[in-house]
């Protein structure tokens, strides 16, 4: 066996660009995601199974909704199910990779914090991506949902990239709770969230005061805009109140975890 | 026995002028938790190509300060350097890296992806294959961390460690838990990469480790360096002699009034005499009782390491030793 070389002065050696991130890395990241049959059934096949079940029902499926028709409203609504249970269980991978002591691994290599947060965002949205595009492809090819097609792509591209709303969640319990059942709660979380969202009932069968609690909730805002597209209509500065108020709630609540699990004591 | 792994000659391929700076330099380090001194003001140098055994009791501190050396906590007073820059600047250009005691591998990938993963994370590294190899790990390429045993895990973190090419190795306790067929076929992976001229720094409480492989030691105790030389140094700092004799009703007393006597065990019919004058002892047993097989043992290192590391005020907190399986 040959003995490895060194450069003439080893502390002139390189330090890794963009602090470690790389595209090989994310392809692992993804192996990795797609090992795991649970993550894959939960957050690509549920969403799909939940528009087949409520939005090919020929009692209101093809009633019209704004620029199309209530199957592709409830298309959008389990798309956007699927991506953010996608994105917080991404980001909530931390989690188990703390208690496996996998970070402190990563912290003796060249891999800068912040690198290992963006690894984390884009392999989730990877799979968010792969979520949508299941609800969506299977909706297509029920020819139930009906919107024009500018419509499928702007929905399709607002709830993917909202979703990363829900990376800066999974982050965020990620950090908090290093438990291995954390997936359980981000799962039970994200149920809760999406009925105080509207995406699984209509907000309007709710009472006056379960409605206005509702619109507190953290996916009410990005539902109401993701779905804008299609309805079109009157505008609320409320949907993208909400929005911004939990993502800054979110990404505070991350940064702060992340920056004491980083910290040297 | 096979050669140790401390040669400094086989450095001078790496750094033929000399001109690098020490690999460890740690001066008047001081780590608390807290209320908890865990380091009370260390000061070492390892030069570049060393084999330094880091040995001491459970808590004296060798993992905080390994922690340091990695820049994974910084110290409380005092300051560290690894190659003349800060050890997280050593850490991301490949200059350090190490093996960890236990945890820090993903279950659900297989070996040949984790070393594929952390090889990317490197601007440059040493091909994957060849790390494997030289950790013995080839065979178990395609199977799932989560499958491996202990020792399996352990020679992965090692061919991780590799990848770098580092300068500097650090091993704490890299053998904990593994099973005597583990712990050989780990030490082997080491000594085989051992040719290269790496700087080693390992921590263990097993003392064969120590004097099988290091050829310096530096026992610590309490945050504190007890001693610093050759384990054969070492040895001599606490340079007491064992006799043994068998003798039916030994005087206590007489035998403690020998100068230089400082323990004296009766066990069955036999007498162990702890002292510093073994002859004035046998000399003494051997004309004034009716002892016989008398036997004059020098202290081993794991006597040497109990009376450095003992602590003298508390006998009941004396250091937990295990010995050395495998030899």
């Amino acid at each position: 066996m040959n003995a490895p070389t060194v450069p003439a002065d080893p502390r002139e050696r390189p330090v890794p660009p963009l602090g470690g991130f790389s595209a090989a890395v994310v392809g692992l990241e993804i192996r990795r995601l797609l090992r795991n049959r649970r993550t894959v059934i939960f957050t690509v096949v549920v969403p799909v199974l939940f528009f087949l079940l409520f939005g090919l029902n020929s009692a209101y499926a093809t009633d019209r909704v704004g620029q199309g028709n209530e199957s592709a409203f409830i298309m959008i609504s389990m798309a956007l199910y699927g991506a953010v249970l996608a994105t917080a269980g991404g980001g909530a991978m931390v989690s188990v990779e703390r208690l496996l002591g996998w970070s402190r691994q990563l912290r003796i290599t060249p891999l800068a914090p912040a690198a290992y947060i963006a690894i984390k965002m884009t392999t989730s949205l990877v799979l968010s991506l792969a979520a949508v595009l299941a609800v969506y492809v299977v909706g297509m090819a029920t020819h139930k949902p009906v919107m024009p097609a500018g419509i499928w792509v702007a929905t399709g591209l607002a709830l993917w990239i909202g979703s990363l709303l829900f990376a800066a969640f999974g982050l965020f319990v990620g950090y908090l709770l290093p438990s291995e059942n954390v997936m359980q709660i981000i799962g039970f979380a994200l149920m809760l969230f999406s009925f105080g969202g509207g995406l699984f009932i209509p907000l309007s069968q709710f009472s006056h005061a379960l409605r206005m609690l509702a619109t507190f909730t953290p996916l009410y805002g990005l539902n109401q805009l993701v779905h804008y597209p299609l309805v079109q209509g009157a505008f609320d500065w409320a949907w993208a109140a909400n929005l911004v108020v939990w993502l800054v709630i979110f990404t505070a609540g991350a940064i702060w975890r992340f920056r004491k699990d980083t910290a040297r004591v | 026995m096979e050669v140790g792994i401390g040669d400094r000659r086989r450095w001078a391929s790496r750094d033929p002028a000399g001109t690098l700076p020490p690999a460890i330099e740690l001066a008047g380090v001081h780590k608390h938790f807290g209320d908890v001194q865990a380091v009370r003001g260390i000061d070492l140098r390892v030069e570049p190509g060393e084999v330094v055994a880091f040995l001491g009791p459970n808590g004296a501190g060798k993992t905080t300060t390994i922690d340091m050396v990695l820049g994974l906590s910084d110290p409380s007073v005092g300051r560290v350097s690894v190659y003349g820059m800060s050890p997280r600047d050593a850490v991301r250009r490949g200059l350090v890296s190490a093996v960890m005691q236990s945890g820090g591998l993903l279950k659900d990938l297989t070996v040949a992806e984790t070393v594929a993963y952390t090889a990317h994370l490197f601007p440059s590294s040493r091909p994957a294959e060849e790390v494997m190899a030289r950790a013995g790990i080839t065979e178990i390429a395609g199977r799932l961390v989560g499958k491996c045993s202990g020792g399996e895990q352990q020679r992965l973190r090692f061919a991780m460690a590799l990848l770098p090419d580092p300068l500097l190795l650090l091993l704490d306790e890299p053998t904990q838990g593994m099973d005597v067929e583990g712990r050989r076929s780990f030490w082997a992976a080491i000594r085989h990469d051992a040719d290269v001229g790496r700087t080693i720094v390992f921590a263990t409480h097993y003392l064969e480790e120590a004097d099988a492989y290091a050829d310096r030691v530096v026992l610590v105790r309490r945050g504190e360096i007890v001693a610093d030389g050759t384990a054969s140094q070492v040895k001599a700092l606490a340079s007491g002699r064992t006799v043994r004799a068998t003798l039916a009703e030994p005087d206590d007393a007489a035998l403690r009034s020998i100068a230089g006597v400082d323990r004296v065990e009766v066990r069955g019919s036999s007498v162990v005499v702890h002292c510093a004058d073994s002859d004035a002892v046998a000399r003494y047993l051997l004309t004034e009782t009716n002892a016989k097989d008398l036997e004059v043992t020098a202290l081993g290192l794991e006597e040497a390491f109990v009376a450095l590391t003992g602590d003298p005020d508390s006998p009941d907190a004396a250091p937990t030793i295990r010995p050395a399986v495998g030899r």
